[in-house]
């Protein structure tokens, strides 16, 4: 019992993580620290770091957290079913 | 009709829902009033979050401070949003899953100690009045503006309003009133902004609209603007004047703060499970995203308008929306090179900053200053940025329907925003303060009664907060997410993530990031505003990201003070295990 729990609590690290990681590259990366140098690439009337600041990191964030929801839904119904067996 | 008229009949029309709305969901146990009753869907959630969320500051002045800071601005637009994937990641589903009543409830718990749970309604309490004054100030302004009422009526009638619905019915009625409240002020946002979209480059969505060329030229509106900007001699509106280590600090501060911060926690506490909390955390990042895309549009829109309608004009013929808001004292003019036209560059134009008004009328019938003009620059006049949002239909010749619907979206998210504030407040003090510590053996229907009679003493403070705003009002938001991110923030993500801290650790923590981050604030902000700059901040980093400092601290405090002290009893360790499990 303990151990399936310790595995389900790593799984759910690991989802966690990789996650937190898109979403400090999109903001803190794309938007802030590149942002100046990204800004030299255009597309339409947007600069592209400027765009990640205003609009790019906010649809990211958006993505993640349903990513998340669909990802622990998974992992959920996944050990359910261990269970049942 | 005339736009005040029709603004009446839109903000009557609003009010009599919310309040049939209240009559229809009141609380009648504890459960219904602190989490109505874990019953509330998670889209009704999802929507009733973000109006919690989206208070006056990101529906009136948001956006207006964008159209002023250009790419700086985009720490208020990653900061509150990035915030939310911390809250879904790191803290919703789990604080759900520990189901108790209120944020301090699971830091006492957790710590099992008195001393944590009152320290943390302590943070509770300072940090959402300060929030709260806020929200009455943008009742006061909306009222004062569009209704031509006094100030102090408008928020003794908003506060009516606020304690109906609250007082009766808790949590649920709040709950429910929200979600009323985000289709107005979602509705109020987007009419407008589609509208000046349109009228500016012929597209529908103002998130492209904003990348596209000018109607009536092959020019890209933002390269148009950086030009423009770049001659009235400001920085170019897509590039950034703040350092990037500060851009970071104060990023980081919003978005750690967003997810410490207790009213909008609780909203997680009301749905029926773990699964749903998760969902409903999407849902309103949907919601606050749709309002959060929307503004840097609507920011550069109105900063193009603006400079469009009044630069070079003679003050005599200059637009109705200009002398209007000057009447209520949030524009001001200094004619400094008397021509009689107004003109506008970058700089302040009055010494002191705020204007203070004289009696008199001047040669074109303008208010007259008490300041002197700051001879420094051209300048000439002074917009208070709070009034670009309010004030963008009318710069824009927009219909008065639109007018009055952006009043009534306003009230909606000032008045949303207040409520979910009033509830922590009263839940903390009724239920952490008296039931849990010094009054434990109240019945629950005492405790409801405990409950309301709190929420009305803090409808009056915050009313009182309303009528005398403090001067400090506008500068004390950096105060609420700078504190909740360097004392919730830690003690929760590390109650969840690291079962080893105990209590001492939590205590020191939270008690030295909240010194450390209020005294830097109050210093550079109170005591010594004159060298409020970056030659003398810590490493460059201002007051408003000082907040990621202190987070720093509260977190290496208290990990070091915990592996020095004893472990947490066994009782704890398994709380940590359950909340972990689904």
């Amino acid at each position: 019992m303990n151990e399936k729990n310790n595995k389900y609590w790593k799984a759910n690290l690991k989802i966690v993580i990789s996650l937190l990681i898109i979403w400090f590259i999109s903001s803190f990366g794309f938007g802030i620290i590149f942002s100046d140098y990204l800004d030299q690439i255009k597309f339409g009337g947007f600069k592209l770091g400027f765009w990640f600041a205003q609009q790019g990191s906010i649809y990211i964030f958006v993505i993640l957290v349903f990513l998340y929801v669909w990802l622990m839904k998974r992992l959920d119904k996944k050990f359910s079913e261990e269970e049942d067996s | 009709m005339t736009t005040q008229l029709l603004t009446y009949i839109f903000v009557g029309a609003t009010f009599t829902l919310y309040i049939g709305i209240a009559l229809w969901s009141r609380a009648k146990s504890t459960n219904d009033f602190y989490i109505a009753g874990k019953g509330v869907h998670p889209i009704a959630n999802g929507m009733a979050t973000a109006a919690d969320w989206m208070s006056a500051a990101s529906f009136l002045s948001m956006a207006g401070l964008i159209a002023f800071l250009g790419k700086d601005g985009s720490v208020y637009l990653m900061g509150w949003t990035g915030g939310y994937v911390l809250l879904a990641l790191l803290l919703a589903p789990y604080l759900r899953k520990f189901g108790k009543f209120t944020v301090p409830d699971f830091i006492g718990e957790r710590y099992y100690s008195s001393t944590a749970r009152k320290l943390a309604v302590l943070c509770l309490i300072f940090i959402s009045f300060t929030y709260i004054a806020g929200q009455m100030r943008g009742v006061g302004i909306v009222f004062s503006r569009f209704l031509e009422v006094d100030i102090n009526t408008g928020v003794i009638v908003g506060m009516a309003i606020v304690f109906f619905y609250a007082v009766l019915g808790g949590m649920k009625g709040i709950t429910y009133t929200q979600v009323a409240q985000y289709c107005v002020l979602i509705f109020a946002y987007l009419v407008p902004a589609i509208f000046i979209s349109i009228l500016m480059t012929g597209k529908v969505i103002p998130q492209i609209g904003f990348g596209s060329t000018l109607v009536d030229s092959p020019i890209y509106l933002l390269d148009k603007l950086d030009q423009v900007t770049r001659d009235l001699g400001f920085v170019a509106y897509t590039e950034n004047v703040k350092t990037n280590i500060d851009i970071f600090c104060i990023t980081a501060a919003l978005m750690f703060g967003t997810a410490g911060l207790p009213h909008v926690i609780v909203r997680f506490f009301t749905v029926p499970s773990v699964g749903a909390a998760r969902q409903s955390a999407g849902y309103a990042l949907i919601f606050i995203a749709l309002l959060y895309t929307t503004a840097p549009a609507v920011s550069a829109f109105a900063r193009m308008n603006l400079i469009d309608s009044i630069q070079d004009q003679p003050y005599s013929t200059s637009p109705n929306w200009f002398k209007n808001w000057e009447e209520i004292g949030l524009i001001a003019w200094k004619d400094k090179n008397e021509d009689g036209k107004i003109k506008y560059s970058s700089g302040s134009a009055l010494e002191d900053i705020k204007p203070k008004y004289l009696d008199e009328r001047g040669e074109y019938g303008e208010r007259l200053l008490q300041n002197k003009p700051n001879l420094s620059n051209e300048n000439e006049i002074y917009i208070d940025r709070d009034i670009i949002v309010l004030a963008n239909p009318e710069i824009a010749q927009l219909p008065g329907w639109v007018i009055a619907l952006v009043a009534a979206g306003g009230l909606a998210a000032a008045l949303s925003t207040a409520a979910g504030l009033l509830l922590v407040i009263s839940s903390s003090v009724s239920h952490d303060l008296l039931k849990k510590t010094y009054m434990p053996q109240i019945t629950e229907k005492q405790e409801l009664r405990y409950a309301r009679i709190s929420a009305a003493v803090a409808i009056g403070i915050a009313g009182i907060f309303g009528i005398y705003p403090p001067a400090f009002v506008a500068q004390v938001v950096a105060f609420a997410f700078g504190l909740a991110a360097a004392t919730f923030f830690p003690a929760l993500f590390l109650g969840i993530f690291y079962k080893r801290l105990n209590k001492e650790g939590a205590i020191t923590g939270m008690l030295l990031g909240l010194i450390f981050t209020a005294s830097y604030i109050i210093y550079f902000k109170f005591i010594n505003p004159a060298i409020n700059n970056s030659d003398f901040w810590f490493m460059g980093i201002s007051p408003e990201g000082i907040g990621s400092v202190g987070m720093l601290l509260n977190f290496i405090i208290a990990l070091s003070v915990s592996s020095l002290t004893k472990p947490p009893p066994d009782e704890v360790l398994e709380l940590v295990d359950d909340i972990r499990r689904p």
